[in-house]
């Protein structure tokens, strides 16, 4: 018979029960969230390379609030903390579902999203303190790299949090079973991501000192 | 057969919960192709729409031509001039040479790998409709305001500086930037998908070193791709920004760097050429065994090769910028690695010399054009070699010998691989072959045309000829090579008719017999199935034991190394069987979601190129609508058999 061989391989296809009938033993899915975050990290080399190029070489124009005038370390620390706080949260949440317990995975995913909103409220105080000093996309290099790098992570963050919400909202309509666990450990590589590349922002615009 | 229903009971289940859409049935006529998943049918959509592109970027080439077929010529202005060469580039590279590769790649990757389809076959059709509403949002700005005009590679501060201050009026350098987003939104999805179903999909004893070359060339592409996509999109972000909202990475007034986005940009412009080039590689890589019938030689070597120029492609990027001022060191340190990609490149074209040698050569149509990319692709490369040198690369910049060179490379490197390609898996595309004369018309046409248009340019760059000028007058020494070079871009035009006259002749052929699952005694497995093969691809999953396993169950050899056939029907197992109960093989269903989230991305497009929040806000709506309806629906509806009732 023809479907003999099927479950083999017609199950390769992306519903395909994670990593089972792969040539490498990692689901479709994994492998391929993976390949996309490599792609992320060379979209935001670009933008934190640029970000050192720039950095204090328009000294000769003394135009805008200088950047250590504006950087507030200790608030952006603790925003920093509560993000870094949420990839625990969410490796909380995988584990919930890992053993089916969905009451447990939704209260986590909310935990997650909700110290992921904090940091963005954080980051939208930031924004319009720098603003209030002064600080604008074309007032110097400091605010042209500033505002674009990190708004790209700000809306990174944003759209993973939509993510999350919308695992939440699977799971509450019943939707998001055990078996099903993936889905959340994909979104969970996106989110750890996320907060990586968020250590390498914060310590290049924060923690290295501008002169 | 237990297990698979369920395995697909327990996957599938829990997902059957309501619906926002309900899921699309047709099976026949247009709006089964607009929500088809697949790959097969993807590729064709892909092929076709990329062909009418490659008419109309000829089409502005051919303009380009007459405005420059005599001294001081008046057929278009400097602006439309330089709208059309800004597009012909851009259409090229993005609008035909990367989908054209997606085509070869959706139709044959799975079949060469002995999958039923793709990994991921709804983000396939993503990539598609990306591409196709990509394509038609930058072209629909000849009508909103201007097309593209800063050359295709946009060098700022010309495309960067603002709107207001005149450099580049009309709202083109925004489209051409949001544009190119988009399109690399669609390449890195496909890109992920066909990485995902090599290493991933291959069939029982499809080991990585059995792989075909062609298989491997799309590997390295995908990679490639991957890699080079973000810096290019993070440089016309800054663009747009710069243009739009007064940022100042490319102003050198506030302390910007034009030289930044140079590098963002050759960091992707250089693998891009690679990108395009590679795909012609693998092509050609088939053809050459199966018209020789000998192995290709050195296999190992062939795929090392293209690994190797992957790698090396990643580290000549400035040698695009020899002339702008980067300083002798890093001057000589690209210099250098620009000769060393030529090595690999080199051993390749030995590999195919040695694959036809002693082989027992047909020289059908799809073999006259491999052989044409060998020859004229090999001229390209050694004009690559003359820009490693830097003292002549400084004197050759900005002149027609550049673009007589990546012509060389891409015209008649890529797209003679792409005609012989072609030629090549017509049969098994559509159920037909081609005409041979027609076909060897269109290959001496082309190969006329070709170096009548674009050799003679190397001599114009020599004598100073510079790229990109509108007009030029009398009395420099050009008119002649110049009118020649135009009459052999008719000649090119010619040989494209010819092959759009092949196709329609071909199918209408009085008499024309059903083409069998192996017209062409090939070696690879997308033979092994019926022409064209039916939705699942494969009746029964392929077992490999060999490299080249078709050759190996029609073919052994005796004592003395002598081909020897097998007995009649050895192990060549062809897909229209009558023992397949009709949706006994489960195939991913069509879905609208994709569609609705690729419509979502021009609404954005053009959202932000106008600066309307509205139309912008629209758009993400729209796109967030699609992807949550692509997130709730299974891949499969289990209750599903769209191909029984006939797909093919």
């Amino acid at each position: 018979m023809a479907q003999a061989v099927v479950p083999a391989h017609s199950s390769g296809l992306a519903h395909a029960e994670p990593g089972h009938d792969t040539n490498t033993g990692v689901s479709n899915p994994k492998l391929a969230i993976w390949l996309f975050l490599s792609s992320e990290a060379l979209f935001f080399g670009a933008f934190i390379t640029t970000y050192f190029l720039y950095r204090g070489r328009d000294t000769q124009f003394l135009k805008g609030p200088k950047p250590e005038q504006l950087l507030n370390i200790p608030f952006t620390s603790v925003t920093s903390f509560i993000l870094l706080m949420s990839s625990l949260t969410m490796v909380l949440a995988l584990a919930a579902i890992q053993r089916g317990d969905e009451r447990q995975l939704r209260i986590w995913l909310l935990a997650t999203a909700l110290f992921g909103l904090t940091f963005i409220s954080g980051q939208v105080y930031e924004f319009t303190e720098f603003y209030r000093h002064g600080l604008t996309l074309s007032v110097n290099m400091f605010g042209t790299t500033f505002f674009v790098l990190t708004g790209l992570h700000g809306a990174h963050v944003t759209m993973g949090i939509v993510w999350l919400l919308m695992l939440w909202g699977r799971s509450a309509q019943g939707r998001l079973p055990q078996a099903k666990s993936e889905a959340v450990e994909i979104a969970g590589l996106y989110w750890h991501f996320v907060d990586v590349v968020w250590i390498f922002i914060f310590t290049a615009i924060y923690l290295i000192p501008q002169h | 057969m237990t297990t698979v229903e369920d395995a697909h009971a327990l996957v599938e289940a829990p997902s059957r919960g309501p619906r926002l859409l309900e899921r699309p049935r047709a099976t026949t006529g247009p709006w089964s192709w607009v929500t088809t998943v697949d790959h097969k049918k993807i590729a064709i959509m892909y092929g076709s729409l990329a062909t009418v592109f490659l008419l109309v970027g000829g089409i502005e080439a051919l303009f380009i031509r007459l405005q420059l077929a005599r001294p001081n010529g008046t057929v278009l202005t400097a602006a439309r001039y330089n709208e059309f060469f800004t597009m012909h580039g851009t259409t090229m590279v993005f609008l035909m040479g990367m989908p054209i590769a997606a085509a070869f790649g959706n139709y044959l990757v799975p079949l060469m790998v002995g999958a039923r389809d793709v990994a991921f076959p709804r983000l396939n059709m993503l990539g598609f409709w990306i591409f196709a509403f990509g394509g038609l949002f930058l072209y629909s700005s000849f009508a909103l305001g201007g097309a593209p005009d800063g050359g295709w590679f946009g060098y700022a501060p010309l495309t960067s500086t603002p709107l207001a201050a005149g450099y580049l009026p009309g709202r083109g350098a925004d489209f051409w930037a949001v544009g190119i987003i988009m399109l690399g939104i669609g390449s890195v999805a496909t890109a992920v998908n066909f990485l995902v179903t090599i290493i991933n999909m291959r069939a029982p004893g499809m080991t990585m070193m059995r792989l075909p070359v062609f298989v491997w060339m799309m590997l390295v592409v995908a990679f490639l791709t991957l890699f080079a996509m973000p810096p290019v999109t993070a440089a016309m972000i800054m663009i747009f920004m710069d243009r739009n909202f007064h940022t100042n990475f490319f102003n050198a007034a506030a302390g910007g760097d034009p030289l930044v986005y140079q590098n963002l940009f050759w960091i992707f412009g250089h693998p891009e050429v690679y990108i395009l080039i590679l795909p012609g590689m693998g092509i050609v890589s088939e053809i050459l065994p199966v018209f020789s019938r000998k192995p290709l030689f050195g296999y190992a070597i062939v795929v090392m090769s293209g690994i190797a120029i992957g790698f090396l492609g990643w580290v000549v990027w400035a040698h695009h910028m020899f002339a702008s001022g980067i300083g002798p060191v890093a001057v000589s340190a690209f210099g250098l690695s620009t000769m060393l990609i030529a090595v690999p490149t080199g051993v390749k074209i030995f590999n195919w010399l040695g694959t036809v040698w002693g082989g027992a050569v047909r020289l059908a149509t799809p073999m006259l054009f491999a052989l044409g990319f060998i020859a004229q692709f090999t001229l390209g490369g050694l004009s690559g070699v003359m820009h490693a040198i830097v003292p002549s690369d400084t004197q050759q910049t900005d002149t027609y010998f550049v673009v007589a060179h990546f012509h060389y490379v891409l015209f008649g490197g890529l797209m003679f691989a792409v005609f012989g390609g072609f030629y090549y898996w017509w049969p098994k595309f559509f159920g037909y072959a081609l005409s041979e004369r027609l076909g060897k018309l269109n290959f001496w046409l082309m190969v006329i045309g070709f170096n009548l248009t674009f050799f003679p340019m190397h001599f114009l760059g020599f004598e100073g000829q510079p790229r990109r000028t509108y007009t030029y007058p009398k009395g420099m020494g050009w008119d002649g090579l110049n009118l020649l070079s135009t009459i052999g871009a008719f000649l090119i035009a010619a040989s494209v008719l010819v092959y759009l006259v092949n196709i329609f002749y071909s199918a209408k052929r009085e008499g024309r017999q059903p083409v069998s699952a192996d017209p062409w005694d090939a070696r690879t497995l997308e033979w092994m199935t019926s022409s064209p093969p039916p939705e699942y691809n494969f009746p029964e999953v392929p077992i490999v034991t060999h490299r080249d396993e078709l050759w190996h169950r029609k073919y052994t050899e005796d004592d003395e190394g002598r081909l020897v056939k097998l007995p009649a029907g050895g192990a060549v197992e062809v897909a229209d069987r009558k023992d397949i109960e009709p949706g006994s093989i489960h195939m991913p269903s069509p879905s609208y979601w994709p569609l609705i989230f690729a419509v979502a991305l021009p609404i954005i497009g053009y959202g932000f190129v106008f600066k309307n929040w509205w139309l912008l806000a629209l758009g993400v709506v729209i796109g967030f609508f699609g992807l949550s309806g692509w997130a709730i629906e299974p891949s499969t509806e289990p209750d599903m058999h769209p191909h029984a009732e006939g797909a093919h």
